[in-house]
Order: structure tokens, then sequence, then C-alpha cells
């Protein structure tokens, strides 16, 4: 499917959307439901996708959609699975799409009992790193030293000090058939990766990296570029993982040195101005993007 | 058509709630331990494993959950159940608020317990109480034969297109849930004809896509909230309906919204709500004997809050002593204010005295509430309607 086929009229997530400019999830949810179908019916916690998509008398869903709140997510997705399979109505698949707020933090209980449960569910976490509904606080999800409205950057501060969670490693610890990531920056990958994710039962799991323009602080005609750099400089590795073990990496053809990625967002600004702190943690990032690529083999 | 209750068995009150929710054919169960409310979930979960009972039984990481998969599996069409008590019940708060706001009538058994701190496993109706705004509707039951016609009562009001509301059946925790007593059973068939199938106006299909759980600001969100109540509030006339439809059915009327026990010509009235119901109704026979004019409300339906009923019932009453097993800390029981708020402003009311008692499960014997009497009929003597609720049998001398 070349780029321009895969959006057409009959795309099942329409315009008219309230996201801001440039969002990357409301592009990301396109092309998910291009790679899905009409089959399913979509679960989404709440957060900036259900905010921009449903207001009442209005919607963008051409799936049968729900949200219920926050931090289940996960367990109505199982109640639908569960009311599917009692009624004979199985061929329909269900599909969550959660933030990482939801997902890594305040739903994280409710999506271990789903994962261990092993219920047929697409569960895919939109990645954009905070809680960027209520204006872009710290997550579970924020990467080392941004900047955040909860740990802000200050005197004593240079940002959120503790790392990302590493979820898809501890969603295949789970056993879940299939673990992915990928990034809106890769829109074929991604909806490869949702294809191919429906060919397994079981809770799937993807985690989409989805540059935010606002809370990031990048122009919004600058989103696909951001997720590339983020991709090309180790620092958000793009994998596939079948039964806990990685099964293919998106290769870095010509590597981006992690402070073009950087420099060009407000939230990690003050890493690359200012004091020892903030050199000293530049230097750890970099590092991180070094050992991203041994670990998972991102370059030959 | 009468008694159709042929088969008649003694049940542990539990074990009752399970064959009335599996005569109800739920399509979807969920659950999360908590006692005293396990010995239902156990009882389902073996009828589930042995093949006499088809449902999808899910076994979740928390009531949170629990509540949520009711959420999806009713939305989605399916008829769905779940038990909890005391702080299962709290923690199930939000997900209930919601479902009560996306009218997803599914059915839970409210056993009720005290809530924490300091943790008691004993009964009061605090849990239930705290729900009480949620916009779901509770009903009350005073024994485990009423436990299990109401349950089946429950998926019918909580389905009905113009309630569609979830429903919360109440029943005190052990008293009811771990005691035997004989249980007439109605015949499945009786049952399927009583409830049919769970065919929702509205569910999660593919076939004709709609969203729910939308934003609704201030331009829409007061006529949600107020649908619901309008649902409450003409729900009562057909919960009575679905009552009386039961009770032809089973040959058992156990009262509408309320039961009103000897309270025609009563000059005080008792109100309470549940198992000790059964206490009050004893202890109302023997001071009747004594020739004191004592009756009983029994409120079966406490929200939708029964007040036609229970005005009617108490019209010709002097006083009104309302015995609370919950508390509004700051403030009194909660089912006295509801009354008092409806009484004011009215010609010719009553004194309506509040009660505390039976809080974590300290136990209401026919003497408590031969004390309770005595301390209204002093009240009304000495002419002075008491600012505090009266906190009965509490025990000064170990407060701090
Ligand atoms: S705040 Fe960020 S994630 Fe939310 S809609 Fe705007 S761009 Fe998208």
């Amino acid at each position: 499917m070349s780029e321009k086929n895969a959006v057409q009229e009959k795309d099942l997530f329409v315009s008219g959307h309230r996201a801001c400019h440039g969002c990357g999830q409301a592009l990301a949810v396109r092309h998910i439901l291009k790679a899905t179908g009409r089959d399913v019916i979509v679960i989404t916690p709440t957060g900036c996708l259900e905010t921009f998509t449903l207001t009442y008398g209005y919607s963008s869903w051409r799936v049968p959609f729900m949200h219920h709140l926050f931090e289940n997510g996960p367990s109505v997705a199982t109640g639908v699975v569960a009311a599917l399979k009692a009624q004979h109505r199985d061929h329909i698949r269900v599909l969550v799409i959660g933030g990482d707020g939801s997902t890594f933090d305040i739903g994280f209980g409710a999506l271990s009992g789903m994962l261990e449960r092993g219920d047929d569910v697409l569960y895919i976490c939109m990645d954009n790193g905070a809680y960027m509904n209520t204006g872009g606080q710290r997550s579970g999800a924020t990467p080392i030293y941004a900047g955040t409205t909860t740990h802000p950057v200050g005197k004593k501060s240079i940002g959120k000090p503790q790392l990302k969670k590493d979820m898809p490693a501890i969603v295949a610890a789970h056993g879940a058939p299939y673990v992915a990531t990928a990034s809106v920056a890769y829109l074929k990958d991604l909806r490869r990766k949702v294809e191919q994710a429906m060919t397994y039962q079981g809770p799937r799991y993807i985690q989409i990296d989805a540059p935010c323009p606002s809370v990031w602080g990048f122009p919004s005609d600058r989103t696909l570029e951001i997720g590339r750099l983020g991709v090309q400089s180790g620092l958000v590795p793009v994998f596939e993982m079948v039964d806990g073990r990685i099964t293919g990496v998106r290769k870095i053809r010509t590597r981006v040195p992690p402070r073009e990625y950087l420099s060009a967002q407000r939230r990690f600004k003050h890493l690359l101005e200012g004091n020892r702190a903030a050199r000293e943690g530049f230097e750890k990032i970099c590092a991180m993007a070094d050992s991203n690529i041994e670990k998972y083999g991102l370059m030959d | 058509m009468g008694d159709n209750g042929k088969t008649e068995r003694v049940l542990e009150g539990s074990e009752a709630v399970a064959l009335a929710i599996k005569a109800c054919r739920p399509g979807v169960i969920s659950t999360y331990p908590i006692s005293p409310q396990t010995h239902i979930v156990e009882a389902l979960a073996r009828m589930v494993v042995n093949g006499e009972l088809e449902s999808e039984y899910v076994r979740v990481e928390s009531e949170f959950s629990a509540a949520s998969v009711l959420a999806g599996a009713s939305a989605a069409g399916s008829r769905s159940y779940t038990a909890s008590t005391s702080q299962g019940l709290l923690l199930m708060t939000e997900v209930i608020y919601a479902s009560a706001g996306m009218r997803l009538p599914f059915v839970i058994t409210g056993v009720n317990r005290a809530v924490s701190a300091p943790i008691s496993i004993q009964p009061d109706h605090q849990d239930a109480m705290s729900l009480r705004d949620s916009g779901i509707i509770q009903i009350y039951v005073e024994s485990s034969q009423e436990a299990y016609d109401t349950h089946i009562a429950a998926f019918k009001i909580a389905e009905d297109p113009r309630i569609a509301l979830p429903v919360m059946v109440c029943m005190d925790g052990w008293i009811l849930t771990h005691s035997y007593e004989r249980v007439r059973l109605v015949e499945q068939e009786e049952v399927d004809r009583f409830l049919p199938p769970f065919k929702p106006i509205h569910f999660l299909d593919v076939n004709d896509p709609k969203s729910w759980g939308p934003i609704a600001d201030e331009d829409l969100y007061m006529e949600f909230r107020y649908a619901i109540h309008d649902a409450m509030q003409m729900g009562k006339k057909r919960i009575k309906e679905i009552f009386s439809e039961w009770a032809d059915i089973s040959g058992r009327d156990h009262g509408g919204l309320i039961e009103a026990y000897r309270t025609k010509d009563a000059e005080i009235v008792l109100i309470a709500m549940g198992s000790v119901a059964g206490t009050a109704k004893d202890a109302v026979d023997h001071l009747r004997t004594g020739g004191k004019k004592v009756g009983l409300i029994k409120i079966r339906c406490y929200r939708p809050f029964p007040y036609e009923d229970i005005l009617k019932a108490i019209q010709d009453a002097k006083v009104v002593a309302v015995m609370e097993a919950s508390f509004s800390m700051g403030s009194e029981g909660a089912i006295g204010l509801d009354l008092k708020a409806k009484l004011y402003g009215r010609s010719k009311t009553p004194v309506v005295i509040d009660m505390i008692a039976g809080l974590g499960g300290r136990v209401i014997t026919r003497g408590t509430i031969y004390k309770i009497v005595e301390q209204v009929e002093k009240a009304c003597e000495s002419g002075a309607v008491p600012f505090e609720p009266y906190w009965m049998d509490l025990k000064p001398e170990v407060l701090p």
C-alpha cells in the first residue's frame, strides 16, 4: 500500500477532531484503523485522544468506541471481550488505545491483570512521554531529564530524574506473544505491526512514539521529523518481539547525534545550555543512545 | 399464579444469591475476593466449572477492574454481575459513577460491611451508603429469601430501558451471607419468562458504530445528570410493578419500595433497613402486646428514595425513630437527612429522631430496640427535639 493510498475517504477515523496541529497520535490512529479494518471495538482511557475525538454530538470514530475512565481501559476491554465471547461474536477484535499516563502509571495494575489473564486484546500505547491532556506533567514514560510542569527545570533540577519505565520488556515478561514499538515517523512500519499484531490471539502490545508539538515544544510542521530524529539517534528504539524475544529492529542508516534531537525540543533545551549538571545529563543521554544501539542491535 | 417456589432448600445466604444469579443467566461475571462476599463468587465459580452455568467468569486483579469489566460487558450487550463489599465497593466508586452516567445496567451484590479504619469485617451500611449519590439503584434485603427474590428482580429493573441504571442489592455480611435459612427457589422456566435475555437498545456494534463516554461540558452536563435522577424518580413506579410481578410468580411479596409493618395506627414509627428489620418486627410485636402503638418501616429501596411511600406511612405518627447503620461524618445519618429534608415545610409532620445503631456490627437485639423506643418517648415528653443523633450503646468510657 503506498502512503497515498493508505489514507482515503473511507478512513475509519475521520478529520474534524480537535487535536492540536501536528499531533502525532491523531495521525497514528488513522493508520492503526487502516490496519485493523472495521471489525473492531476501540476502548480509550481518558487522555488527549478521547477528549479531542469525542465531544457529545461529534465523534471521529467510525468503529464502535468507548471511553470510560482513566485507569480501566484494559479491564473494560476484558469485559467487552468476555461479552463478545458470551454472545459468540468473537470474530470482532478489541483494541485499547491508551496514552502513556494510563498505560505506565494509573492503569498499570489493570493492564498487568489483562496481560496475565491472557485476554484477546491489542493494547496500543500512544507514548508522548507525559500527561499532555492536563498540560505536560511527568509520567512514568517521561524520558530522563525532560522538563515537565511537575518536574520543571530550575536551580536544583535538570528535569525528571528517573528513567522511563521499560514497558515493552515489562509487557513481554507477562508472556504476551507479540510486543512491538513503532513511531509515527514510520507509518508503513506502524501499519505492518498492527496488521501483524492482529494475526495473534491473546494480549498484544504496541508502543508508539507519538511526538506532541504542544508540550515537547517544536513547530507543528516538524512532527514526523522529530519522530525520525528520535529513532535515528538511538533514543527511540523501534523493534518487534515475539514470545519475549526480539525478532526485528528498525536499523539506523545514518546515525543522528542526540544533540540534534534534544536541541529541537523545548523540553530538553536546558541540557544544552547551562551548568555542569546539565552537561552531565546530556552525556548520560548520549550514553543511553549508545547502549540502546548496542542492546537492540540498531546498527550493522 | 401463586406459589411457584416448589423447591425448598436450606441454604447459606450466599448460596441463595448464587442460585438467583445462575437463574438469571448472566453472560459475564467478574470477581475479586473480599470477605464476606467470597462465598457468593466461589459458588458461582463452581457452577461455571461444573458446567451448570454458562457464563464468562472473569477473575480480575481488583474491585476497580471487577466493576470495569461489567461496564465493558454491559456496553457490549451482555447481562453482567459481580459482588463486593466494604473497601471493595469504595474502590469501585469511580467506576459506578461513570457507569450510571453511561446508563450501564449491571447488577452488584453489595454485601454490607463496615469500612476502614479501624479495619472491621463486621456488617454495617457505610459502604453502600457511601455510593448513595452515584446513580446506582440500591435495594436492601432482610433475609436470604428476599435476597434470592430481589436479585432476580434487580436485573429486570436495571435493564428496563426507561431506567437503564446499575442496581446494587444490599445484604448484611455474615448475618445473611453466612447463615443458613430455608429458601424457596423458583423454576428456571418461570425465571426465564420473567427475565428474558438482555436486549439493549444501544450496544457496541460494528454494524452500527456508536461512540460512548464523550465530553459534555457546561452546555450539556447538567442534562445528563438530571436524566439519571429522572430515571430514578420515574423508575419508582416500574420498580414496584416489577416487584409485584415477581410476587405473583413466586408467591412472595416483600413489599414495594418500603414494607410498612403495623404502621396504621402507630404513634411511634421505627425506620430500618436490612436484616435488623426482622429483629425490629419482633420488637414491635412485643411492644404492641404491651400496649404501645409502635410500627416499623423497612426501607427496601433506598435509592431512589421512597419518600412518598414513607410520608404516607408516617402521616399519623407522632415520632419517627430512624435506625441508621451508617453515618455522614460531621452531620448525621443519611436516611434521617433524606427524610427530614422531605418533611420540611409540610404541615403536621412527626418529630424525626436519628438513632445511630449497629456500626461495625455492634449487635442490635430486641433490647436495643426497646431502649430506642424508651429514648424516643423520653425525648417526646421533654418536648425538646435533640439536635444531635443518639449513638445507641456507645461506650463513652473508652473514648479519648
Ligand atoms: S497536547 Fe500533544 S498529544 Fe495532546 S492533542 Fe495536543 S499535540 Fe496531541
